[in-house]
């Protein structure tokens, strides 16, 4: 009878023997991360119509270098090439999703290897990285090609041809600017809400992100939770403190601008890189959403969605030693 | 009470080929093989050497030692051999082997027809001893021991754990449909014996037929049959506490700490087989199902039967399976042979294909936090299974509570990953026991 072993499970031509349980479940990492992939989707192809052709090749430059990139790590490391589970796809995904449409060529490939190799393979590939890899790429983005990353260009829907977001019309004009600037509140709130305003090419449409993201909640892939508290904590921060005194912000634009849909939804239900309780998830989302506060209204920059996200996820490791499940028979 | 319940996993219970399907008693194999090592604790010192005749019910193995219970001939014949075999749980044991006569012969002066009632506790406690009655459920404690709490414990409550919540087994089920009059009365010998007021029979909610049975079946006792929430691991000892009596049994005590002695449905019926008919423990009902047997059935089977006659009496194998498992597919023990004996706390043996297995390789943890969700006892799987991969016994001890774990295996079932998160607790335990941690 000839016998090898894989995992730990010694197999031979006639049957498995390893320790309990023998019955495992069907979601697997290759299926959570496709379909988060999938669920992207309508925003992704929301976004190629809204801005073109460069949404498009911002986005297979990201996916496809990200893939490469972590295909090339893992053939040096002498690794299992691990790319058909899609976490580096996904990772190539959401960088994309935080870029300006028409971003030159080289600036997703140079994203992605930040978010590969340098956030995840060097820390240890899947499972081990501390930041989120996309936002790591961002962050190194934003500070190597500033005026790139920064330049909106005009949009195909042509009532709203503009060349800058809503929050930094806001950041540098004022409320009443960027109420001008979609003619009316109600109109901003449609636009916002359908994603017919410049910005990163994939966070601009909330209906299609929050679809995505219920689908995620409804599959039981995320806990509405995170979501719930890191958009309320910013709905409710930006009310009471409002431009003109206490409680007079305008919550709903903020919860609807920027990058907080789908940092709430697709970022910050990163499993590798929050915390592994739902007590310190609760924590993690809802500093998140005060950092982001914080940032928009007293920051030099207009958004801080990516920049909350990376500092919480600092906080990570010390949320898990602290925050720990109720036990039983420990109280 | 089902909505309450936060942790755990709901599992597909692939109970339908067997639930319905009545206990089968069938032939009587040719030959028996008991092993003289039932459970964990002192092992038994064989009363018979190769040769010797002898008949049902005749003592044939016993120890002195409190944790240890005798072993009975399953059938009447020859023993033909008393040497190591293979065994269900650990690996390898001494064991009897008796070629059946085909008489079936009980031997002599070992039935007696008994008023329980009537019966003074240290007698049936005796009994109970005599007979080799441990618990059935699966974990194979002498039962015995249970029965005599030490003089300082309380005992107020009678939990009788009918849950049943490993998925494929039946055998518990049709017990309480078919023998649900020696069931009861075996719970109201451990009532008077306990001198307890409070009983409780857990069945899980997706047999409600065994509800209706056992409520009939005490008809005016007052014994509260409770429906449970179906969910995996309900029938764990901690976990029906917790449901059906909201207390926790403390870290690293017993449920007799909280005043509640646990037993299961078919350590019952011994309890009532040796109190009431003198019948020592030799044979049990197990569920034979899974996709490599052609007819799964329940059947009822005398100790020391080896899985392949008991295959063979469902028709046998319809292809050769991938994973043989005594017990459930949870805390179940996978074999590599089907000439292993059925030991007292075997309730299933289960033939699988790939399909019910699964066999993905392990990737990496990817801290998802399914695992901390399911696990009943609150505790952090991943970060136990990585630290005791990479040799940090002491602080899954001291810090993540590894003793604690119950082995119940939903980590592992929810990891998306596939990670060995059990097996790699299991080696922390055994590391952590031989530097003398416990």
């Amino acid at each position: 009878m000839s016998t090898e072993v894989i995992n730990n499970n010694v197999v031979s031509n006639e049957i498995y023997v390893s320790s309990s349980p023998h019955m495992l479940s069907e979601v697997s990492t290759k299926k959570i991360m496709w379909t988060v992939f999938a669920t992207l989707m309508p925003a992704v192809i929301f976004a190629v119509y809204y801005f073109g052709m460069p949404a498009l090749t911002t986005i297979i430059l990201s996916v496809l270098s990200a893939v490469i990139f972590e295909a090339l790590v893992q053939k040096l490391r002498k690794k299992q090439v691990t790319v058909s589970d899609g976490s580096a796809a996904l990772t190539g995904l959401l960088l994309a999703m935080c870029l300006p449409a028409s971003v030159p060529f080289y600036v997703p490939i140079a994203g992605s290897f930040i978010a590969i190799v340098v956030a995840k393979q060097a820390m240890g590939g899947l499972g081990q990285n501390i930041f989120n890899p996309a936002h790591i790429g961002r962050a190194a983005l934003m500070v190597s090609w500033p005026v790139a990353m920064t330049t909106w260009t005009n949009v195909r829907y042509t009532d709203a041809v503009t060349s800058a977001t809503p929050l930094n019309v806001l950041k540098l004009q004022g409320y009443d600017a960027l109420i001008n600037m979609f003619g009316s509140q109600s109109e901003m709130y449609k636009s916002l809400f359908l994603g017919l305003r410049n910005g990163s090419l994939g966070e601009t449409s909330v209906v299609l992100l929050v679809l995505g993201g219920l689908v995620l909640i409804f599959k039981r892939y995320i806990d509405w939770v995170m979501p719930a508290c890191m958009i309320g904590t910013v709905g409710i921060l930006t009310w009471i403190f409002g431009p003109d005194g206490f409680f007079t912000g305008d919550a709903l634009f903020h919860m609807m601008a920027g990058g907080l849909i789908i940092g709430a939804f697709f970022m910050i239900t990163d499993y590798v890189t929050t915390p592994i309780t739902r007590k310190g998830q609760i924590i993690f989302a809802i500093g998140c959403g005060v950092i982001t506060v914080l940032i928009r209204l007293l920051g030099g920059y207009p958004e801080g969605v990516c920049y909350s996200i990376l500092l919480m996820n600092c906080a990570t490791p010390l949320i898990d030693r602290f925050v720990r499940p109720v036990q039983y028979g420990r109280k | 009470m089902s909505n309450k319940i936060k942790w755990g996993i709901h599992p597909d219970t692939h109970k339908t080929p067997t639930e319905s399907k009545a206990i089968e008693t069938n032939k009587l194999p040719s030959k028996v093989i008991i092993p003289v090592r039932q459970h964990i604790g002192a092992p038994c010192v064989p009363l018979v050497k190769k040769g010797d005749s002898v008949k049902k019910g005749q003592l044939i193995a016993s120890s002195d030692a409190f944790v240890s219970s005798n072993i009975h001939a399953s059938i009447s014949g020859t023993v033909i051999e008393v040497a190591d075999k293979p065994h269900p749980v650990f690996g390898q044991s001494l064991s009897i082997v008796i070629e059946n006569d085909g008489l079936d012969q009980w031997e002599d002066g070992v039935l007696v027809e008994r008023n329980w009632e009537a019966l003074d506790n240290n007698e049936i406690v005796e009994m109970v001893k005599n007979a080799g009655i441990v618990g059935m459920g699966g974990a194979t404690f002498p039962t015995h021991v249970k029965l005599v709490p030490p003089k300082d414990v309380k005992i107020d409550t009678l939990v009788i754990n009918a849950a049943e919540c490993e998925p494929f087994l039946t055998a518990d089920h049709r017990v309480m449909l078919e023998y649900s009059e020696r069931v009861a009365t075996g719970i109201l010998i451990l009532k008077k014996l306990l001198g307890v007021d409070s009983v409780y029979v857990g069945i899980e909610d997706n047999k409600m037929d065994a509800v209706k049975a056992m409520k009939a079946a005490f008809g005016d006792k007052k014994v509260n049959v409770v429906p449970i929430a179906t969910r995996y691991p309900q029938g764990g000892e901690k976990m029906i506490i917790k449901t059906l009596l909201n207390r926790e049994v403390p870290s690293g005590k017993l449920p007799m700490n909280v005043g509640v002695v646990v037993q299961n449905v078919a350590t019952a019926i011994a309890i009532c087989d040796a109190v009431r008919n003198g019948i020592p423990l030799i044979e049990r009902v197990v569920t034979v199902t899974g996709s490599a047997i052609k007819e799964p059935k329940n059947l009822l089977l005398r100790i020391g039967t080896t899985f392949a006659d008991a295959i063979a009496q469902c028709g046998g194998l319809k292809f050769a399976p991938d994973k043989l498992i005594m017990g459930g597919p949870f805390m179940g023990n996978a074999q590599y042979t089907t000439e292993v004996p059925i030991i007292k706390g075997a309730n299933g043996i289960l033939a699988l294909g790939k399909a019910e297995i699964k066999l993905d390789a392990e990737s990496a943890c990817i801290s998802c936090g399914r695992c901390v969700s399911a696990c009943p006892m609150g505790l952090n799987p991943s970060m136990l299974s990585l630290m005791a991969e990479k040799g940090f016994i002491d602080e899954t001890k001291d810090i993540y509570n590894l003793l604690d774990c119950m082995e119940c295996g939903c980590c592992s079932f929810v990891c998306p990953a596939k990670r060995k998160i059990v097996h790699n607790i299991r080696y922390a335990k055994k590391v952590s026991a031989a530097k003398g941690g416990k």
